[in-house]
């Protein structure tokens, strides 16, 4: 119940003492297959500091990121849950913050969400009443003043630690910034970026949002997604809106053995970490291992980032 | 205006087939100049309803006509001598024609010759797109003149979202991005400042979220 902290989550408090924090992401099955979901957040306990669970990401049906936060708790994993504006609307989504905090989640990453054309129900109707800007803000306000987006009080504020996700690649890039910027002043105290390949762009990103100040008043976490292999390599850089691998990476991973593509893709990474973790205003590390988590434990051993701190969440 | 699109034939054929006096009502409004269901097109319809009842050896009675507009009393009125003579009536207006036809003509068969698509442009003759969602409560002033609620595939207020690439959106690369229009647009009008500040929560009363909705104007009723 320390005054200083917003939530009072072990990440918060990570950033909080100076030190580089480190998240990492598990995916619910697409299914009610909880030991699936056990067994790949176990390669992540104790090696990071909280693991985001994703809310039916690429608009694919999944279990629910809550049910997964929780599960997450009762292992003693801190969970960052993630949430989307795509499937629900604002009285559904303050009802869920309300719940997730009842229960015990304190890290609560607010997003708009993939188009439902991704996904495997592209006949759906989406909500999109909020989006991630109005998500993080209405949190903010139930948290920080108690009140609801109607002004209804609420009984009993969530405390919870506020973050959202920004492209440093997307579209038009000189707004980049700027939105991100709008995503803080709504109340965002963490970002955690999309995976980053074209480290010169991020550069340029990262210059600007320190020239804007943006680094003093939000932690903002480099995401890296190691490169399994050439097709994984391949398929980023086409279908990944945005997401240019450049040449020279995906040049490497086929310049070694195929036995040593994912070795290799392991090494790109932990160049990368090494690299963003030295840029200023960078926070954090935010590894998005996608089926994958078994080489968390290697790639943060090798990047020098274990162990992590002994924190406790309030 | 609204845009519409002719119903494929075979459709409407699955319609009326069983029926053998069966009346074609074009609309002079807005499908007229979309090419949906104007008078031209009630008269190339009717042509194929006979053309198949003649090849199926059917006898059947198809007519045509056209009103001014089938969301006013008044012209679906000059239809009141003719109802009786058909089984069934196929309306080549919009939704709206549609169904205040079937309202003024209770106990008639009446059904849509058209899908209603939008409110939108005519970019090019046969190209037409979407500029408004008929919210009811403008926002234009605020963005630049480009509606994000009906050009941003996510209806976002606080755009673009991340899968803004190269002006486009991530639906697909035959969508622009309406948000880079927005910021583009803005630019150009030195207004870029408007979106720094994050957008409140839309009221969604004033759209259909409202429920069914009726303007009343006292300073124009009588």
């Amino acid at each position: 119940m320390t005054a200083e902290y917003s939530a009072g989550s072990k990440l918060e408090k990570i950033f909080k003492s100076g030190q580089k924090a480190v998240t990492g992401e598990c995916g619910p099955p697409r299914g009610a297959d909880a030991e699936h979901f056990r067994h790949k957040a176990a390669y992540l306990k104790n090696v990071v500091d909280a693991v985001n669970v994703t809310d039916n990401q690429t608009a694919v049906v999944r279990f629910c990121s809550m049910a997964a936060a929780k599960i997450l708790l009762e292992m003693g994993v801190e969970p960052v849950m993630q949430m989307v504006t795509r499937d629900m609307n604002r009285i559904a989504l303050q009802s869920n913050m309300l719940g997730a905090a009842a229960m015990g989640i304190k890290n609560l990453l607010c997003l708009t969400g993939d188009h439902q054309t991704f996904g495997d129900h592209p006949q759906a109707k989406n909500v999109h009443d909020l989006d991630s800007v109005m998500l993080a803000h209405t949190l903010k306000t139930m948290r920080d003043d108690g009140k609801m987006i109607s002004g209804t009080e609420v009984q009993g504020r969530p405390r919870m630690f506020i973050g959202a996700a920004a492209n440093p690649f997307a579209d038009p890039q000189e707004f980049r910034v700027v939105r991100m910027g709008k995503k803080i002043a709504a109340g965002v105290q963490f970002i955690q970026t999309q995976c980053i390949y074209n480290m010169e762009r991020f550069k340029t990103f990262m210059e600007m949002a320190n020239d804007m100040g943006l680094t003093e008043k939000c932690y903002i976490m480099a995401g890296i997604t190691p490169l399994k292999s050439v097709g994984m390599a391949n398929y980023m850089k086409k279908f990944v809106p945005g997401l240019d691998v450049p040449d020279s990476y995906i040049a490497r991973l086929k310049g070694v053995p195929k036995d040593k593509v994912a070795a290799e893709g392991i090494k790109i990474a932990v160049e990368q970490i090494h690299e963003c973790l030295a840029m200023k205003g960078i926070a954090g590390l935010h590894l998005m291992a996608i089926e994958w988590e078994e080489k968390v434990p290697e790639i943060l051993e090798t990047a020098g980032l274990l162990p992590r701190p002994k924190v406790e969440a309030d | 205006m609204i845009k519409a699109v002719p119903k494929p034939l075979e459709e409407v054929l699955d319609l009326v087939k069983d029926f053998t006096k069966v009346l074609i009502v074009g609309c002079d409004g807005c499908v007229t100049v979309c090419e949906a269901g104007g008078s031209k097109e009630a008269k190339v319809l009717a042509s194929a309803l006979r053309l198949y009842f003649t090849q199926a050896g059917k006898q059947a009675q198809i007519d045509e006509t056209s009103l001014t507009r089938q969301c006013e009393k008044e012209y679906l009125a000059q239809l009141s001598d003719k109802m009786d003579a058909y089984d069934a009536v196929v309306s080549l207006a919009c939704g709206c024609g549609v169904q205040y036809m079937a309202e003024m003509y209770n106990n008639k068969i009446i059904y849509p010759g058209v899908d209603t698509c939008f409110l939108g442009v005519n970019e090019e003759r046969g190209l037409y797109a979407e500029r408004c969602q008929a919210c009811g409560r403008c926002i234009l002033a605020e963005t630049g003149g480009v509606c994000p609620i009906a050009r941003c595939s996510k209806r976002m207020l606080n755009g673009p979202c991340g899968g803004s690439d190269q002006g486009k959106c991530e639906i697909s690369k035959d969508v622009p991005c309406g948000w880079e229009l927005i910021y583009e647009r803005l630019k150009t009008l030195g207004q870029l400042d408007r979106f720094e500040k994050p957008v409140d929560p839309k009221d969604w009363t004033t759209s259909r979220d409202g429920g069914p909705r009726t303007i009343v104007r006292e300073d124009l009723r009588i």
